[in-house]
């Protein structure tokens, strides 16, 4: 093991029996979801099923708690849904679910393998896609497949890549590097780590982390932190057990964070709250923001976002003076406003110019075991001449740079114009984007159904499954494979401890991967097992997958002011991975990309400022993609134990707006809008702010069964979403659209 | 005797002890050891916001004697993400609960 890792399980048994039970220490991941990784103890019988998952109390990332998810792993893994063999079926059958063909493993891949060959020599590796849903156990698989035979085009059809990277892409352009909330989830002391402090305040800013768990963050650590003290700020038009909890509470219009944070970095600077030393000596470009936040006055910025302007000023004052004072944002930020990379932009702005980077109990920068974005494990195959051809890299040159994928907008046009070239081919694993996370579902739906070859691999046969694809390969739960778990957030090396063997033909996403390698472009594959794969794959550890077992997790060192000492950049000089070594305020990197280097707030589109009209038609704004604590995004809705806490997708409606539109609590209706419609359940609730509906995403019916594509097309919320993303190519509007109501009556 | 004592100001309404509780117990779907009701959000006029969840305890709940004579927490004190439930003798919890101050309360199956 590499110097400074620390080993939280050494010493800890990984595996032992207790009566007729043998009980295993390992770590949770996918399948199914989420981005966490929690240290788990699962209990397998004699004939080796899984009867019981409980948390293991000596994981320091989740300290024995569990969220229902995983305590319901038993159902899951027992579920009669779970796709279990290899399926074929004829190209003009697509749709037709009756016209699936069990077959072989060999059989499959031999198909999928015969095509990717025959579309890579006739049009070249770029004109096949690869499609993936959000980072689990499969992300960086699936991106060095990619490379490994060619192809830059990755992407996960969000429009704007509206998951995190609007963030952590902007964050590129200004840190070098990018911030995570400090709940001291780096150390395995935790909240006794000596170094670490609770920050004074939390401003939690478009997040319900509580019921999501983004972006690695597990939300009971802010109960943590309330309990040693931490005061809350809450940013959300929602009315969250979070916000109903905070000390302060900002119920902003929907796509206005932008002009919020500008407001609150003129009223800091106005009022000389900010760090004049931290300024001084570490950022780039104060004086330009100074300028450009100037007309977000109290008044202005109030009235643009709905709030009153005491309360901004009390947050703004609260934030500066509070030492240290850390920043939880989530998914609002990427996809409430097309522009979400100035409003991400601005948001950081309010945490740099009051130093709250990367100090203690405030906003830290992470290290990496295994890097997700850039070159390394994932993308390092890829030629220059391939990443040229990646789609949108001419339109958006962010996407060059700034990230692995490729860009959905840009992808979209090109499968419906041919231009730049036509593509052939799509690999779609473990994502579901007609169910979830696609803009306009239909549209891509009528992009992609013509692709000559379509091959799904996931754990069920869902109904992006079911309309589009030619063969489809079946996947396993985590209990039924070994992995490493190196999740989202701040990193560390656990591992997935095979326990079970998998149902019926399932394979693990990494054993899929390196099957097909093996045959698609043997070169590039030269592991005998996907657990030589993982040693190499964690090698910045220095440990074995084998050696893993007995010590795993392992944390990798850390210390905060890394910028102090030399720590963040290639040269080991002080300063930020920037090209003016400070945090790039006016980014550099922005400039030469031809976007606007200084933060700025537009109006949400559409919305009532921007589009008066619409807006007369459609009087109500639309948040979509509201967090529900039994599910992981389209997943779980077939697990009976689940699905009774969250039966039905719901629309939530203030009480005053339900009597104006006469709808009553639990009465179904159409959403509707300029774009499309769907069903929803009313739920009449005060956690609605007045005007402004909140839905929940990813919704299908899997008892409406395939013949009816599980009713996703009645329920998907994303058809009332249109396909658009802002100037950089980051960035998407799910959270601050314009809808209406009409009573449900069957058509 | 023993309880649970519930520190109302952290349930944060995860739904962890109801199926944890389930998984103990083997209970069937409809039946719970323990369960989860919401209350709220309404406002106290000049006041701030109510917006709790509150568990409650059944007679399916033998508060995981087997459990806690091996040494280990009730599966739902274990699980709770929000730590929000703690067991002991009904006596210890009421000094807990003074110490707690508000929004708290001492259950018994």
């Amino acid at each position: 093991m590499k110097e400074g890792f620390i080993p939280v399980g050494e010493g800890l048994p990984s595996q032992w029996t207790e009566g007729d039970e043998t009980i295993t220490r390992t770590t949770a991941w996918s399948a199914p979801g989420c981005h966490n990784g929690c240290g788990v103890l699962l209990h397998t019988d004699k004939e080796g099923n899984l009867t019981k998952v409980e948390g293991d109390p000596d994981c320091p990332f989740n300290e024995g708690r569990l969220c229902l998810r995983c305590l319901a792993m038993p159902q899951t893994m027992n579920d009669p849904h779970r796709a279990l063999y290899p399926l074929k079926r004829p190209r003009d059958q697509r749709g037709n679910p009756d016209a699936w063909e069990r077959t072989t493993w060999d059989d499959a891949i031999d198909i999928i393998v015969k095509n990717m060959k025959e579309i890579k020599e006739k049009y070249g590796a770029h004109t096949f896609m690869f499609n993936q849903g959000t980072g689990r156990d499969i992300t960086y698989y699936q991106t060095y497949l990619a490379s490994a035979y060619g192809s830059a085009n990755v992407l996960g059809w969000q429009a704007g890549e509206s998951c995190y990277l609007p963030r952590i892409s902007g964050m590129a352009g200004t840190l070098g590097g990018f911030f995570l909330t400090d709940y001291s989830q780096q150390f395995v002391d935790r909240y006794d780590n000596p170094d670490w402090v609770a920050p004074e305040t939390l401003v939690v800013w478009g997040a319900n982390f509580l019921n999501s768990n983004s972006d690695g963050n597990m939300g009971y650590w802010t109960i943590e932190l309330m309990k040693r003290g931490t005061k809350l700020i809450v940013i959300d038009p929602r009315l969250t057990w979070l916000s109903a909890h905070a000390e302060q509470r900002l119920r902003l219009r929907p796509g206005t964070d932008g002009a919020l944070a500008l407001g609150l970095c003129n009223y800091i600077i106005e009022n000389d709250l900010y760090d004049h030393d931290f300024v001084d000596k570490w950022t780039y470009g104060f004086d330009e923001l100074k300028e450009v936040c100037k007309p977000y006055t109290l008044e202005k910025t109030a009235e643009i976002c709905w709030l009153d302007p005491d309360d901004i000023a009390r947050a703004a004052r609260t934030i500066a003076t509070s030492k240290p004072c850390a920043m939880q944002w989530g998914l609002a930020v990427d996809c409430n406003n097309d522009e979400a990379v100035p409003q991400a932009h601005a948001i950081q702005c309010v945490f740099i110019i009051t130093g709250q980077i990367d100090n203690p109990g405030g906003n830290f920068l992470p290290v990496d075991i295994q890097t997700y974005e850039g070159p390394g494990f994932s993308t390092g195959l890829l030629t220059e001449e391939d990443r040229n051809l990646k789609i949108g890299v001419d339109r958006f040159p962010m996407y060059k740079y700034g990230s692995t994928a490729a860009s959905g907008d840009a992808m979209l046009e090109c499968l419906e114009t041919g231009e730049p070239y036509q593509m052939h081919g799509a690999w779609i694993q473990s994502a579901s984007p007609l169910v979830c996370c696609a803009n306009d579902p239909d549209r891509v739906y009528n992009a992609m159904k013509d692709l000559d070859f379509i091959c799904m691999i996931d754990p069920y046969m869902n109904a992006t499954a079911q309309a589009l694809a030619d063969v489809f390969l079946p996947v396993c739960m985590f209990p039924e494979r070994n992995g490493i778990a190196l999740t989202t957030g701040s990193q560390r090396a656990a591992r997935m401890t095979k326990v079970c063997e998998p149902k019926g033909e399932s394979k693990s996403d990494p054993e899929i991967v390196l099957e097909v390698g093996k045959k698609l472009c043997p070169e590039h594959f030269q592991w005998e097992t996907v657990e030589d794969l993982f040693t190499d794959f964690i090698e910045t550890t220095g440990v074995t997958f084998e050696e893993l077992e007995d010590l795993q997790p392992i944390y990798p060192p850390f210390e905060y002011y890394k910028h102090e000492k030399g720590l963040l950049r290639p040269d080991g000089q002080p300063g930020f991975n920037t090209q003016t070594g400070r945090i790039e305020i006016y980014s550099t990197m922005f400039q030469s990309m031809g976007l606007d280097p200084l933060p700025y707030f537009e109006e949400p589109v559409p919305g009532p400022v921007s589009d008066p009209e619409k807006f007369e038609k459609y009087p109500y704004i639309l948040i979509t993609g509201t967090r529900r604590p039994a599910f992981f995004h389209s997943e779980h809705r077939t697990i009976p134990g689940l699905r009774r806490v969250n039966p039905d997708p719901l629309v939530e409606i203030h009480p005053d707006d339900a009597k104006d539109l006469d709808v009553h609590d639990g009465e179904w209706v159409w959403l509707t809008n300029y774009q499309g419609r769907c069903k929803r359940k009313v739920s009449v609730s005060k956690e609605a702010l007045k005007g402004v509906f909140t839905a929940d995403h990813a919704w299908y019916y899997p008892e409406a069964g395939p013949e009816n594509l599980y009713d996703v097309r009645e329920l998907n919320v994303n058809n009332l979403i249109p396909y658009t993303t802002g100037k950089s190519g980051f960035g998407t509007n799910m959270k601050a659209n314009l809808c209406t109501i009409e009573k449900f009556k069957e058509d | 005797m023993n309880g649970l004592l519930v520190d109302i100001n952290f349930c944060t309404g995860c739904h962890s002890c109801e199926v944890a509780c389930k998984n103990e117990h083997d209970l069937p779907l409809d039946n719970y050891g323990i369960k989860i009701s919401k209350v709220g959000p309404f406002k106290i006029e000049q006041q701030d916001w109510v917006f709790n969840y509150v568990p409650s305890l059944t007679k399916e709940c033998d508060l995981c004697h087997e459990r806690v004579e091996r040494g280990e927490k009730p599966s739902c004190v274990l699980h709770c993400l929000g730590q929000a439930l703690e067991y002991g003798p009904v006596e210890d919890l009421v000094k807990r609960m003074e110490e707690i101050g508000s929004s708290a309360q001492i259950m018994i199956p």
